[in-house]
């Protein structure tokens, strides 16, 4: 069983009133996506999901036969709001297959980038379109009961963050009025002004090449970050205190809302932030650094750690199909027997993907329906495909980190049951730690909640990383870049958690040009369509199932508590897909549960 | 932000500038459905001057009433909400509208059967999806003006790429270059990988006012860019240019001096970003150590790549600057170290040698 198992709880069951719902575009998320439903309105519950993709690019297609030095600016353009997520993956990648290691410098500004990426993007997303789900306008128009509750309820975060009540906090996030949503319009630009002096702009960096930067390490450019993330901090530790407070609130409003979203645990982290003192990119030891990153690795099932090894992260993977449109490559020349330390590599690795797009009819129906692949992690002490997500990034990232208990830095510190931050004092607030502890679900709310706590985590750690920067600018290392010679031959692979989690690229190299080349970003293993093994993607299968909370019937339904679960995720399509609200087409009214009812 | 589908008049009141009677509130319907990444919108929120926030809230004065129908922005939930204003203005009832569309479009001519590269919702009929070009045939004749934004919309971009399976291009590809929307403008392209977010604000400010009557159309080049904003080159704006001129050039990354030999073609690409900065003036490209990949033209990425070897049109005019660089740089130098002495009579002793005479005439 390799998905969440039937919440359906025993007891009454009303006799099912099943309506078709779907939204499609999706919106407050990056890309098309459509998510289509059957929903028991009787039951008050989501009986099915179907998710789906329809862009298609082809970046696999048209990167054959380039240069592979090409490939970072290339990759970054496969979204834009990560883009340079994919740069660093990519770089990552070539400087293993070109067997070079960028001077500890570069290392450390792709690191202050890559925290300003984090910050930036997590702010915006959760701030400006996720919160709209839970900002005044909406809850009103959803859950008018529990708007009133919110009005009498105190925020007990309120000597931190400044709002009285529960309400009053869901105010200040109303689209492009309320306070903190304009605010964080604001924030997003600061921090992206920190990404720019790092990464030269944003979202597709210009200063980044494979093996090292073209940044220019003056202490002026360490001084324009620093400035910037200090004025960030306040607005920071408000939002986790803001946070809290709602999503607590939310459980004590609405009991039940734990199950809102809630699939088994099967989460995975490929790591972030390379210690330069470790990683020297060579395949052979990426076990080892791949433990040293300021983020630590790891696929976690269950609540137990399967693995921290990035080399049985990779073999593991496998790219299968089922519902989308391509032609299968099972039957091809593989490019990559074996990886370097002799192990072999599986036919549906990404080193071995040959990626052929046969557009055609969308079948909701047991056919295809999705350009999104399947990527699944292959789990060989279960012989099981896992359909693992990413908890939209921060939750596999915090979890994974403070389950392994390895991060130990003055602002950072993983603790085996929880992550600690340490934020200095900022204008209006004092120095706080803050305490990511590992919570009792891989849910909505729980997703949303490690959204903040990982952008405190990531100023954290840009402390950490702009100490060690200038202490090398003042020692007078001011290299920052490795030159390299492209090989005849070659194979590469990269692993970074982009914003949405988990980022990989697989690369080969054959007379000097790319032969493949398949960049797997989260969003492909979240917003995953059924596999060849009948696996609902992580979307679908945390949505089917799921209770309804919200007050309204079929006919002015809006799908709240269904469209919290897809954008707790973070979707982000270009990176792997479209929401349509039909005015509830009345599909079956039976006296007897037809979708995966046990009831007794 | 309002979601009205009603039809609108225009305004009564003749418009302040001109005789031109200008629109009191308009709709802009952005489909981010192209060959896309979403980047021009995510970048469009990163402007100061003007912010979008700025724009929507009606805080400029002179402008339309904005109604902005973004996906990423939408507070609606998706789905039917989202779609209606631009299901209305399919259906010619909604007027006036600024289209704007983000990402190539893709050749569904080349596809045999019902299969499609990219869609915006569903056929209300049949449930089948809506392709971008379908949106585009029915919306492009109807919109008050069309707005290409980022390199992909304008010319195809990356997604075009040799070797591509979806035959993508861009917007006047498409529609044709001498297209005219129903303002009597042609396409505005507003080229870029992604946008620099102030060009496109400041492009869209300009569009507005002159659907307010309050400004001529946005002058344009020949490939419909903002003459303003892309008449001049990168190496124009650059400040590493006068390492150019003084034929110092940067061997690898490392180096503050000029890229030209690493991969950088500023001196060839329409672009202002080394002079505006990235946003707020800070980030960029050459001027902060990023070669210039040519993302605003045209010929990207093709005629770019590999984007790290030297442009061919490099080497020579690098050669030919040498010997007059070397010497000018050399003079410089000699001049510089003069400039950099204080006059002798910058002292403390006890007596004044600055040529001070108090009877002084001319």
């Amino acid at each position: 069983m390799t998905t969440t198992e039937d919440r359906s709880q025993a007891g009454e069951r009303k006799p099912a009133q099943i309506v078709d719902m779907s939204w499609d575009p999706i919106t407050r998320i990056i890309g098309n996506l459509g998510i289509y439903t059957k929903v028991d309105f009787a039951n008050r519950e989501v009986v099915e999901c179907h998710s789906t993709s329809s862009l298609f690019r082809g970046y696999s297609v048209f990167m054959r036969g380039k240069d592979p030095r090409d490939a970072g600016f290339i990759t970054s353009r496969i979204c834009g709001i990560c883009g340079d997520n994919h740069t660093t993956c990519s770089n990552y990648a070539q400087q293993m297959a070109y067997g070079i290691k960028p001077p500890p410098l570069a290392e450390a500004i792709v690191n202050l980038g890559e925290a300003a990426e984090y910050m930036f993007d997590h702010t915006i997303f959760q701030d400006n379109m996720v919160f709209v789900d839970f900002c005044e306008a909406m809850v009103k128009a959803t859950n008018p009961g529990v708007l009133a509750k919110a009005e009498r309820t105190e925020a007990p975060g309120a000597a931190v963050h400044g709002y009285r009540t529960i309400a009053d906090i869901m105010r200040a996030f109303n689209p492009f009025e309320g306070e903190v949503y304009k605010q964080a319009l604001k924030v997003s630009r600061v921090t992206r002004e920190m990404f720019c002096t790092m990464e030269g702009r944003h979202v597709h960096p210009s200063t980044l090449y494979p093996g090292g930067v073209g940044t220019m390490p003056e202490p002026t450019t360490f001084t324009d970050y620093l400035t910037r993330l200090v004025r960030v901090l306040d607005f920071i530790k408000q939002s986790v205190a803001m946070n809290d407070d709602v999503f607590d609130f939310f459980y004590e409003a609405l009991p039940g809302y734990e199950e809102v979203g809630r699939r088994r645990i099967m989460l995975g982290c490929w790591g972030a932030w390379q210690d330069s003192n470790f990683c020297d990119y060579r395949y052979e030891s990426m076990g080892d650094w791949g433990r040293q990153m300021f983020v630590t690795p790891g696929i976690v099932v269950d609540g137990g750690l399967v693995t921290n090894n990035l080399v049985d992260i990779n073999l593991g993977m496998r790219i299968l199909l089922g519902s989308s449109y391509y032609e299968d490559w099972a039957d091809r020349e593989p490019f990559v027997t074996h990886d370097p330390l002799g192990n072999l590599v599986d036919m549906r690795h990404p080193w071995n993907q040959t990626t052929v797009p046969v557009p055609q009819k969308r079948d909701l129906d047991g056919g295809n329906y999705s350009w999104v692949m399947s990527p699944r992690w292959y789990d060989k002490n279960a012989d099981q495909h896992l359909a693992l997500d990413t908890g939209g990034g921060p939750l596999a990232r915090l979890w994974s980190t403070a389950l392994n208990g390895l991060v130990d830095t003055p602002y950072v510190k993983a603790t085996g049951h929880s992550v600690q931050i340490s934020l200095p004092k900022s204008e209006k607030l004092p120095e706080m730690t803050l305490e990511w502890k590992i919570p009792k679900w891989s849910n909505t709310l729980e997703r949303d909640r490690a959204r903040p706590y990982f952008v405190a985590y990531s100023a954290a750690m840009a402390f950490f990383f702009i100490e060690r920067a200038m202490s090398m600018v003042r020692a007078g290392d001011m290299k920052t870049f490795e030159n390299f010679d492209v090989p005849d031959e070659a194979i590469g692979c990269g692993f970074h958690e982009a914003v949405r989690g988990v980022l990989s690229h697989h690369l080969v190299i054959r007379d000097k040009k790319i032969a493949n080349y398949h960049p797997y970003p989260p969003t492909p293993w979240n917003a995953s369509p059924r596999d060849s093994y009948g696996t609902p993607g992580p979307y679908e299968d945390a949505v089917q199932g799921q209770p309804i909370f919200e007050e309204n019937g079929p006919d002015d339904f809006k799908g709240v508590d269904i469209m919290r679960t897809v954008r707790s995720f973070d979707p982000c399509l270009p990176c792997g897909v479209h929401m349509y609200l039909g005015k509830g087409k009345e599909l079956t009214r039976t006296h007897t549960p037809t979708y995966g009812a046990s009831h007794d | 932000m309002t979601m009205e589908s009603d039809m609108r008049e225009a305004s009564q009141q003749p418009a302040s500038a001109g005789e031109r009677r200008g629109f009191d509130e308009i709709d802009i319907l952005w489909i981010s459905e192209g060959m896309s990444c979403d980047g021009d919108t995510v970048s469009m929120t990163a402007s100061g001057q003007p912010a979008i926030e700025d724009v929507v809230l009606g805080l400029i004065p002179g402008l339309p009433k904005v109604n902005l129908h973004n996906k990423v922005l939408s507070p609606s939930e998706g789905g039917e909400d989202f779609l209606a204003p631009f299901r209305a203005a399919a259906r010619g009832e909604l007027s006036p509208f600024i289209l704007v569309i983000e990402g190539s479009i893709p050749n569904q001519n080349i596809i045999q059967g019902d299969g499609y590269w990219t869609s915006f919702g569903n056929d209300p009929d049949t449930g089948e999806p809506l392709t971008l070009n379908w949106w585009i045939d029915q919306l492009a004749p109807k919109a008050w003006a069309v707005v290409a934004a980022g390199t992909c919309a304008t010319y195809g971009g990356i997604h075009a790429m040799a070797g591509n399976p979806t035959g993508s291009m861009g917007l006047a590809d498409y529609l044709g270059w001498d297209f005219k929307s129903q303002g009597a403008l042609p396409i505005v392209n507003v080229p870029g990988c992604p946008i620099q977010p102030e060009n496109f604000m400041e492009t869209l400010t300009w569009v507005l006012y002159h659907a307010a009557g309050s400004a001529p159309p946005p002058p344009l080049d020949h490939m419909l860019r903002p003459q303003w904003l892309f008449g001049k080159t990168v190496h124009e704006g650059c400040d590493r240019a006068a390492y150019y001129e003084q034929g110092d050039f940067g061997r690898d990354y490392n180096s503050p001096k000029c890229q030209v030999k690493v991969g950088c073609w500023g001196p060839v690409v329409n672009c202002n970003v080394p002079k505006r900065g990235w946003m707020s003036g800070i980030g960029g490209c050459p001027n902060v150590g990023g070669i210039c990949i040519g993302c605003t033209m045209p010929g990207f990425p093709d005629a770019f790549m590999p984007f790290m070897d030297e442009p061919a049109g490099g080497s020579l005019s690098s050669m030919l600057i040498k010997p007059y660089g070397a010497f000018v740089r050399r003079l410089r130098g000699i001049t510089n170290m003069a400039v950099n002495r204080e006059p002798k009579w910058h002292h403390n002793r006890a007596e004044l040698t600055s040529g001070y005479d108090p009877n002084w005439r001319s």
